[in-house]
């Protein structure tokens, strides 16, 4: 784990010239380089991207590979981060593990967005009742623990990988709700959409060409601090059984099995957890950065 | 302030309504027979026969629900498909670990969360400050199953101070208590660092400064008072939060409450349980929402609800 911590590092480092000008994106860049947390953040991010995409390349033996032989031996010269129980190379699996959180975090976000906004986007454009009840509906399972939202709907549906990432999408659809709603509220009564409204756009239209580019700044941050919450959730749902199975080599999982072992070979417990711990660190880092940068009245300096 | 309350306590019965609607619904989307999934699934045919007549599951389902509510409000959830006990009874013997546990972990939380922030705001952009932003950031980022193995590989396996798991003793509470109350740490600590910066700026506080006062005084009786405001919402909603996260630290701990005991009926198909406990945590939540409005309305005097 420690080549994520050291890239974290060199991306703060910062390559890229700033664009000095007077455009919305080049001011943001520029509070962004001067959040330094926020470029740990996109380091992290960046590396826990790579690894996950190219893990079958970089990884040193395969995730199912087992050695009976060599199980439970602690981190080494040949095996970084040690063995697993079975006699798997723990890095290896923790970078294919990498892959599977970013599948269920983006799946999950997407799902999320794809509920949350529009429900957001009508009550707040049109209001009226039926605005009323989906906002009310809204409010009632944002009144409850995403993960409890989440841990429901599993045992419903059962567990698995497919059902973890439909449950915390809707577990994190409120937010996007909420979040669409104040926008659109905001912005509704902005001149350019009276204008688009007086020239008889239709209301899609409106809603699609106006009001949603303008709202997608904090969509896009509200995004960011879900992955970190959509891999916590899924890492959760994998701890307790109803997420991904063994022997997917999910951190959650990883981390469940190993936990027998917590006396006699800590490691193979404690090395998924930490994974998953700078991962979420890393979104959440990114995504306040974010939103200073983009939305400079939300910061409290 | 006595017709907000009840105002407040009217409008909390919608919201648990549309809460037994959905998981009496949830419960019979789930594929497969009802009185199956009610009575197990080895059940005789008698059983499944008495489990259709006592929730109506052959009637059509407004009958059903209407069945389902008037059980639900003379506290009838059913009996465990495990042990054949009341599923109310189950959930009130465990109910009480957890509650303990949500106490214990929300005084950690405060502890951690404003000890740090305070110490950050009163020196901002100093060392300290930092090191509470980063404190912070750390408590909502570490996973409440890794924080607790952490702690306990430390205090129970290598140092063997304290009991790894079970209920018994009060020193079995701690380490799950602060593995659990880390985590609502950093909510606390963000907020409070923000309300107190902001308060901070207030003329009030200048004013306060200007006339001599120690800056100890300025704190204690002008700028905190007031920066607590919104820090109570944010304790109040942290504790409904704690419920949820409980289910991790009692699965981490083996502590026998009722997070831990809803992850045992998924796992074995106890679905009266399953249901129970959803119930009884949405009541809660509900409790738990609607005190909090009504402590910020008593703590700030700004604040008129007419």
């Amino acid at each position: 784990m420690r080549e994520i911590a050291a890239g974290g590092e060199a991306g703060a480092g910062g390559a890229f010239a700033p664009v000095v000008g007077r455009s919305g994106a080049a001011l943001a860049w520029r509070r962004f380089k001067r959040h330094r947390g926020a470029q740990v953040g996109l380091g992290v991010v960046l590396v826990f991207a790579l690894l996950a995409v190219f893990a079958p390349v970089v990884a040193p033996t395969s995730p199912a590979e087992a050695v009976l032989s060599q199980r439970l031996i602690p981190p080494s010269a040949d095996h970084w981060l040690g063995m697993d129980q079975q006699g798997r190379d723990l890095l290896t699996r923790i970078m294919h593990g990498g892959r599977i959180s970013l599948v269920i975090g983006v799946i999950a976000v997407g799902v999320a967005g794809s509920i949350g906004v529009p429900i957001g986007a009508i009550s707040g454009f049109r209001g009226g009742w039926v605005g009323h009840v989906l906002m009310a509906l809204v409010d009632i399972l944002l009144s409850f623990p995403a993960i409890l939202i989440a841990i429901v709907i599993v045992a419903l549906a059962g567990p698995g990988i497919r059902n973890a990432m439909i449950a915390i999408g809707i577990s994190q659809m409120p937010a996007y709700a909420r979040l669409m709603r104040a926008e659109v509220i905001r912005l509704r009564s902005e001149a350019f959409v009276e204008a688009a409204r007086a020239i008889g756009l239709p209301e899609w239209r409106i809603l699609a060409r106006h009001v949603f580019p303008n709202a997608a700044g904090p969509l896009i941050v509200q995004s960011t601090l879900n992955m970190a919450g959509a891999i916590l959730s899924a890492a959760y749902l994998g701890f307790l059984g109803l997420g991904a199975q063994p022997p997917t080599p999910e951190w959650g999982a990883m981390l469940s099995d190993g936990r027998t072992y917590l006396r006699t070979a800590p490691h193979v417990a404690i090395y998924p957890g930490f994974a998953v711990m700078l991962v979420v660190l890393g979104f959440n880092l990114f995504g306040d950065g974010l939103r200073d940068a983009l939305d400079p009245r939300a910061t409290q300096r | 302030m006595r017709d907000y309350l009840t105002r407040r306590a009217l409008f909390a019965i919608p919201s648990l309504l549309a809460v037994t609607v959905l998981i009496f619904l949830a419960l019979r989307a789930v594929p497969g027979d009802p009185a199956v999934l009610l009575a197990g699934d080895f059940a005789t045919m008698e059983e499944l026969a008495a489990m259709r007549a006592r929730w109506g599951l052959d009637r059509p389902l407004v009958v059903q629900y209407a069945l389902f509510l008037s059980h639900l409000v003379r506290g009838d959830l059913g009996d465990s498909i495990v042990s054949d006990l009341p599923v109310r009874d189950e959930i009130l013997q465990r109910f009480r670990v957890t509650v303990v546990l949500a106490f214990a972990a929300i005084g950690v939380a405060l502890l951690i969360g404003l000890s740090t922030s305070l110490l950050g705001a009163t020196r901002p952009y100093t060392v300290w400050d930092y090191g509470s932003t980063v404190v912070a950031m750390l408590g909502v980022s570490t996973p409440i199953f890794w924080s607790g193995m952490l702690l306990i590989l430390l205090f129970a396996v290598m140092l063997g101070w304290l009991p790894s798991g079970g209920v018994g003793s009060w020193q079995a509470f701690i380490l799950p208590a602060v593995s659990l109350g880390f985590s609502a740490a950093g909510i606390i600590a963000r907020q409070t660092r923000s309300a107190m910066l902001d308060v901070l700026r207030q003329d009030y506080v200048r004013t306060a400064r200007a006339k001599g006062l120690q800056e100890r005084r300025v704190i204690d009786r002008h700028a905190l008072r007031n920066a607590l405001i919104p820090v109570v919402t944010i304790v109040g909603l942290e504790f409904g939060r704690m419920l949820g996260g409980a289910i991790l630290t009692e699965t981490v701990f083996s502590l026998p409450g009722l997070g831990s005991f809803l992850i045992i009926s998924i796992a074995k198909r106890d679905y009266p349980v399953v249901q129970g406990i959803v119930l009884w945590l949405a009541l809660a939540f509900v409790v738990i929402n609607m005190l909090v409005d009504v402590a910020y309305a008593a703590l700030d005097p700004r604040i008129r609800y007419a």
